[in-house]
């Protein structure tokens, strides 16, 4: 196939290029790097874009009470107490419900399946349930967490559906983990006599711990940026009080940056900026956590 | 025990009775796990079987044909119409604006850092690109109608209004940006050294060697990335729904508002909408198709790739 590939691009290359205009042709290759580069550029360049003209917006809204305030009608006493408190619900909930069933599933497809018709199917639909666009998923917690189980607008509903949403990516990300852990390992130990079981929890799992804490910091992180879903299962957009409890109403700061950047009044989309910048700052936070996981087991083991 | 062949050797001190025990929790565990593995499946059957229930609901209202070929969608209007054609153009125009972004510019990025870029340049330019990748959707749809509207569009376009689906694509396609460049640029990479030593030894140039030997023998991949990268924008939500507007219309004007299939849903939830209602049914009937388009262009990236792919020992 190589070879075929090659003579077909050589015979394109004889119909439009004159291969002994070497000059012109070399030409052409400085151009189309410069090309390459300006494209790289504009890609980077959107980034720092975006990341400047929020910052932009937001400086003059960062204030420390932001964190601690009540959202309010008056844009100068804002806050987003509630929203960084009901993020906090969400994905601790979330990563509850997602973390053993995922992880579980990934021990189940790497461990434990049989290579039948079944266990493919549970790879395609799990690719497949990845590709699900997330407010699709919010269509399935309102039908099954909301209304079926008559959940209604509570933590429990929200978070329910975002586990389902994370799970495709949690059981990926750890399957990954569990992959490179090198068979000689379990040999050893099934050769000392281990069951299946054994060898799993005491030498694979501890393993692909680090490596599945990294996936799963890294599903949170999707979690928390969410927004789609959680409108269709009801968080609300005006919130002033905490939840206590995994029935009560909350919102998310998502949420609550997507109600004030629909507001006119410009003082509000400041305050959508600045809830934004608090959005990241935790986005990144928990990245450098799981960047520093990876960096920390790299240098522990070595086969 | 009586059975046993070691205890009637007289060797009963061999206690085996743990095994037994054992074997009891590891079929337990077994289980379990795959319990987990069957969760995945059940959230298929409940996708497919919510939505079809309460669609199957609205059909009985309305009637599929002026469903899927209506050219008039006005579902929260005191005279309803149920036509989605205007929210299927208003999702294709949008995807359309953020694929011409964000496939030149992410085939463009992918074959840079493959073919070109120093390690050193790489190691700066990949990690910003996957930070561009994980950055919420709504942040995207905030800088669009802040940024991208008054600071780009504006000047070249003084009659653009404050929702637009030019606005709104051009920020989706930031957003997939990242996702085409890592998985072509996956794709480029994975092309054996040799083929570009021996293009590059019968005097091919750098770029000749790129697009003429590279970008062909990387092909599946980099198509299966476009089909991804066009079921994303398919599926984006808060970007369109802050910046699109939420006006269902059949236009060729991307400087006007549209509304898109999942800005509608969003729409409805912003509000106050009826349990069981028409308008209620009308979301599971448009939630169904966005699945069944987003579903088929998955399965057609996953197909390009197990058919057309190239593989090297």
């Amino acid at each position: 196939m190589s070879a075929q590939v090659l003579s077909r691009s050589a015979e394109s290359r004889n119909e439009t290029l004159d291969a002994g205009n070497l000059p012109g042709r070399q030409r052409r290759s400085r151009v189309m790097t410069g090309v390459l580069i300006a494209a790289t550029g504009i890609a980077v360049l959107a980034l720092i874009a975006l990341l400047a003209s929020i910052f932009k917006d937001a400086l003059p809204w960062l204030r420390p009470d932001l964190l601690t305030n009540m959202p309010s009608r008056k844009a100068e006493k804002a806050g987003l107490y509630p929203a960084l408190i009901g993020s906090l619900w969400i994905i601790g909930f979330t990563a509850l419900f997602a973390f053993p069933v995922g992880i579980g599933a990934a021990i189940y497809l790497e461990e434990y399946a049989p290579r039948n018709r079944l266990t493919r199917l549970l790879e395609v639909n799990i690719a497949n349930l990845a590709g699900v666009p997330s407010v699709v998923y919010g269509l399935l917690g309102l039908g099954v967490f909301v209304t079926w189980l008559n959940l209604g607008r509570s933590v429990l509903a929200g978070a329910l559906t975002m586990a389902l949403l994370i799970l495709p990516v949690v059981i990926i990300a750890s399957r990954e983990a569990i992959r490179a852990v090198p068979p000689s390992l379990r040999e050893a130990a099934y050769g000392v006599g281990a069951t299946k079981w054994q060898v799993t929890s005491s030498h694979v799992l501890p393993t692909a711990m680090p490596g599945i804490l990294t996936g799963i910091i890294l599903a949170t992180s999707r979690a928390l940026g969410e927004t789609a879903p959680l409108i269709v299962v009801g968080a609300a957009a005006y919130v002033t009080f905490l939840p206590s409890g995994w029935l009560d109403k909350y919102t998310v700061l998502p949420m609550q940056i997507y109600e004030w950047s629909r507001r006119p009044q410009d003082e509000f989309q400041g305050l959508a900026a600045a809830g934004i910048v608090v959005l990241l700052a935790l986005l990144l936070a928990l990245n450098a956590v799981a960047i520093w996981l990876r960096a920390r087991s790299a240098r522990k083991v070595r086969w | 025990m009586a059975s046993n062949p070691l205890a009637s050797d007289g060797s009963s001190d061999l206690d085996l009775s743990g095994q037994v025990a054992h074997g009891i929790g590891e079929r337990v565990i077994g289980a379990l796990l795959f319990a987990c593995g069957m969760v995945s499946i059940l959230t298929t059957v409940g996708i497919i079987v919510i939505l079809a229930e309460q669609a199957f609901e609205f059909f009985r209202q309305v009637p599929l044909p002026s469903f899927l070929f209506g050219t008039s969608w006005t579902a929260l209007f005191k005279t309803p119409a149920y036509g989605v054609l205007p929210l299927v153009a208003g999702t294709l125009w949008i995807t359309l604006i953020a694929l011409l972004v964000a496939l030149p510019l992410g085939l463009l990025s992918a074959m840079y850092l493959s073919e070109y870029a120093s390690p050193r340049a790489r190691n700066i330019i990949k990690p910003s690109l996957e930070l561009l990748a994980g950055v919420p959707t709504i942040v995207y749809g905030f800088f669009a109608v802040t940024f991208i509207r008054p600071e780009i569009l504006k000047p070249l376009f003084p009659k653009i209004g404050p929702f637009s689906a030019l606005a709104a694509g051009i920020a989706v396609g930031i957003m997939i940006i990242p996702l085409v460049a890592s998985l072509s640029e996956d794709a480029l990479r994975s092309v054996p050294r040799s083929l570009r030593e021996g293009g590059l030894a019968m005097g091919a140039t750098r770029s000749e060697v790129s697009w003429q030997v590279v970008a062909p023998s990387a092909l599946s991949g980099i198509v299966a990335s476009f089909i991804l990268a066009a079921s994303r924008a398919i599926g984006e939500t808060m970007i369109v729904a802050l910046a699109a507007g939420s006006k269902a219309q059949l236009s060729g004007n991307p400087l006007e508002p549209m509304q898109t299939m999942t800005g509608f849903i969003v729409q409805v939830f912003s509000g106050d909408v009826v349990a069981g209602s028409t308008p209620y049914l009308s979301l599971f009937a448009v939630g169904l198709l966005l699945f069944l388009m987003t579903l088929g262009l998955n399965i057609f990236s996953q197909w390009v790739v197990s058919r057309f792919r190239e593989v090297y020992e």
